[in-house]
């Protein structure tokens, strides 16, 4: 039943609205296994259990939440890079969980990460030039080799890096210039729709925004769509249209982002607002926090009824008794799951 | 309030392969009792290589504390031996780290590890030890304390582990807490929870604290006094209102400015500060934000290149806490200074 409810409710309703990617009832579980001889499974990581939402061409979305929720994941099996348990992903209208082999890999154009970590996710032993036209390559782009320098030139120069460097290592750059560098390879294609898996953690405050800003200048200049990941509360404000609250695989709430943070419904949400830290004693002074106790449960182990109700400050019976609430909308484009709220 | 500790000029390098790494370029402050100073800065600024050094922590070689005092409680640390200094850490100043599976050792029981230092330094027999472990234990939350004793730090989770570091900072009273990124791991809503809870027993046992952080809303919340760090020396240093509210040095205000806020809609571009962190090897000669500087390229300060700005008392102080700055420009007045 509650599936149900959330793949009616989750979408974003206006039906002139450019929906560029539609995600429904997506699944990815993980095997546990056991066994050193013959390896059976004993269970599973539900990394992502059974999640709902539309994007919006030319938006930005956020997915916030506690370490292990599922954010990476969720991003990742959009990508096809996991494949879905369950579930549907569609992306500019085509059925992206069953397609394969070249059909997948022309989509997959369309589509590019960034990484949380720009100094793993460059190979150390190529030049800036090679990294980013390395997808030119494999996808057959630009055979001749001056006309293809040229264009990587030009990347270099829209994400603020000086194609003179072009012959240098990842090592001689700093964490933001190398950064621009991953962002540079994700544009190459030219893709529709961009998956940032913590763009910026890693990179020191004074540099967060300059990346930042950049992605907020090639968005507006190449129409681009942002699935934004982060645990920056503050930041997701800033960049996002709308946000969506994960918690152990599952979205709690989901919002234009004034609304979640002004008016946020889900306990969780709450308590996770109430908790980030403002730079400001005035205000830090008068903040009631709403601390809720204990750590997140396992997500091969998740509690029965609400998956909140191990933590939440306002649980009642219904919480222990019922399925996990459905995501239903409260407010107009306002969605919560919470059977204090529904 | 009488003055606790007392840093003077302190200069610590590293002399590695690929060159010396200037790390601390001369730097002082005082800290009273019971008062709680916030450290921020970014990666690399010389944040805990300072608080290392007055540690008797920095390791040598590579490392080497080429000079300045730090007097706490009228000894100079820096010149006492190393069993004179074991003493004092964990008795009197305790440390705790970013990530505590790194200070916990995985093969101990939890229990081993508290009561090892209560045996040590209060003369503990085993069941007094025990006993006092687990009330630590219980204090900072830990459910079901007494049997947790026997568990080994892999059975807890990254917040529950925070909390044993910190009941191990306290067992001996210490005068002193220095934290280094205590909840940079943590998630947030586990870090409003160790925050509340130092924050609580810091009172309770009315000690001094360093907080060390990157995230200047943690110290919003918590520390009496700021000091800002970046490229090994202070910038700014300030009552939390004069450093946030009234920030007077060109990298405060950048920083500061560059950070979205949680509590309102940021329709507006973040203000960027061009440029990045200093590489820490560069011999620092002048101000280390120069080359990032606005302010210093809109006066055409050239001084900024070649000389240190000493730290200062801001042109206009009215603070009953010394608000001082490390910068050759009153960015009030949009002037240089000393002309
Ligand atoms: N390849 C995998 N095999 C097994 N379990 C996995 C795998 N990838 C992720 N998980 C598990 O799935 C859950 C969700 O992980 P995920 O990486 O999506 O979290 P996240 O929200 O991105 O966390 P973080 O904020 O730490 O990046 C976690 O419990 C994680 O341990
Ligand atoms: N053991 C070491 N060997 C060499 N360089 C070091 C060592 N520890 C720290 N440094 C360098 O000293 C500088 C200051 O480091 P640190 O105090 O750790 O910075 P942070 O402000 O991030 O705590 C950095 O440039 C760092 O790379
Ligand atoms: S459904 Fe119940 S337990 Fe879950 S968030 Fe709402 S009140 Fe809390
Ligand atoms: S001393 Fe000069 S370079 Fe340094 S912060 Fe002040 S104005 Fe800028
Ligand atoms: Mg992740
Ligand atoms: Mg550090």
């Amino acid at each position: 039943m509650s599936s149900q409810v959330m793949e009616h409710t989750a979408r974003k309703s206006q039906a002139d609205d450019d929906i560029i990617l539609s995600v429904t009832g997506l699944k990815k579980h993980f095997p546990i296994s056991s066994g050193i001889v013959f390896q059976r499974q004993v269970g599973a990581v539900r990394a992502v259990d059974g999640i709902s939402f539309d994007v919006v061409r030319g938006e930005t979305l956020g997915l916030v939440g506690e370490s292990g929720c599922g954010k990476s994941t969720t991003g990742r099996t959009i990508l096809q890079l996991y494949r879905p348990t369950e579930g549907s992903v569609k992306f500019e209208g085509q059925e992206l969980s069953t397609m394969a082999g070249n059909d997948l890999r022309q989509m997959r154009r369309r589509m590019q990460i960034i990484f949380q970590d720009p100094f793993a996710s460059l190979n150390p032993r190529m030049t800036v030039g090679s990294i980013v036209s390395e997808p030119l390559q494999i996808h057959n782009i630009y055979s001749n080799k001056k006309e293809r320098q040229q264009y990587v030139e030009q990347l270099m120069e829209k994400v603020g890096l000086n194609p003179y460097f072009i012959n240098r290592y990842p090592h001689e750059f700093s964490g933001g210039q190398r950064q621009r560098i991953g962002i540079a390879r994700a544009l190459a294609l030219e893709p529709s729709f961009i998956v940032a898996d913590e763009p910026i953690s890693a990179l020191d405050v004074s540099i967060q925004a300059q990346v930042v800003n950049l992605m907020e200048e090639l968005q507006d200049e190449l129409n681009l769509t942002y699935l934004f990941i982060a645990h920056d509360l503050s930041m997701v404000r800033h960049i996002c249209d709308r946000v969506a609250v994960m918690y152990l695989g599952k979205i709690v709430e989901l919002g234009p982002v004034d609304a979640v943070y002004d008016n946020p419904q889900h306990p969780y949400t709450q308590a996770l607002l109430s908790a980030v830290p403002v730079p400001d004693p005035g205000v830090e002074e008068s903040r009631q926090r709403i601390i809720i106790s204990g750590d997140l449960p396992s997500p091969a182990t998740p509690p029965t009824g609400c998956n909140f109700n191990t933590r939440c400050p306002v649980a009642f019976d219904l919480c222990y008794q019922e399925p996990d609430p459905p995501l239903v909308e409260v407010l107009p484009n306002h969605f919560v799951s919470c059977h204090r709220v529904t | 309030m009488s003055v606790l500790l007392e840093v003077k000029d302190l200069v610590v390098r590293f002399y590695t392969q690929e060159g010396t790494v200037f790390a601390v370029n001369g730097v002082s402050f005082d800290l009273e009792e019971g008062e709680t100073l916030g450290i921020v800065g970014e990666s690399g600024s010389g944040k805990s290589v300072s608080s290392l050094a007055l540690m008797g922590l920095i390791p040598s070689p590579p490392g080497k504390v080429e000079s300045g005092t730090v007097i706490f409680e009228g000894r100079d640390l820096l010149q006492l031996k190393p069993d004179q200094m074991r003493l004092i850490r964990g008795k009197e100043i305790a440390m705790i780290f970013q990530d505590p599976m790194t200070s916990l050792n995985p093969v101990l029981t939890i229990g081993t590890q508290i009561t090892e230092s209560l045996k040590l330094h209060e003369g503990m027999n085993t069941s007094q030890s025990r006993k006092r472990a687990a009330d630590l234990l219980d204090m900072v939350g830990i459910p079901d304390a007494y049997r947790r004793l026997d568990d080994y730090p892999h059975q807890f989770s990254g917040g529950m582990r925070q909390r044993v570091m910190i009941a191990m900072g306290l067992s001996c009273n210490p005068k002193l807490l220095i934290a280094d990124e205590p909840t940079t791991a943590l998630d947030v809503t586990i870090q409003a929870q160790i925050i509340e809870l130092v924050k609580q027993l810091k009172d309770e046992f009315n000690m001094a604290m360093i907080w060390i952080t990157h995230d200047l809303g943690v110290v919003a919340g918590i520390a009496d006094r700021i000091q800002v760090m970046y490229g090994g020396r202070i910038m700014e240093s300030g009552s939390s209102h004069e450093v946030f509210g009234d920030s007077r040095h060109p990298y405060t205000v950048g920083l500061l400015g560059s950070l979205p806020r949680l509590d309102s809609s940021g329709e507006e571009k973040l203000t960027q500060i061009e440029g990045s962190p200093p590489d820490m090897r560069n011999e620092p000669e002048g101000c280390p934000f120069a080359p990032r500087c606005d302010m210093r390229e809109m006066l055409q300060l050239d001084k900024c290149w070649d000389q240190r700005p000493p730290l200062e008392i801001v042109p206009d102080s009215t603070g009953a806490v010394t608000h001082v700055i490390s910068c050759w420009a009153d960015i009030r007045e949009g002037v240089a200074k000393h002309v």
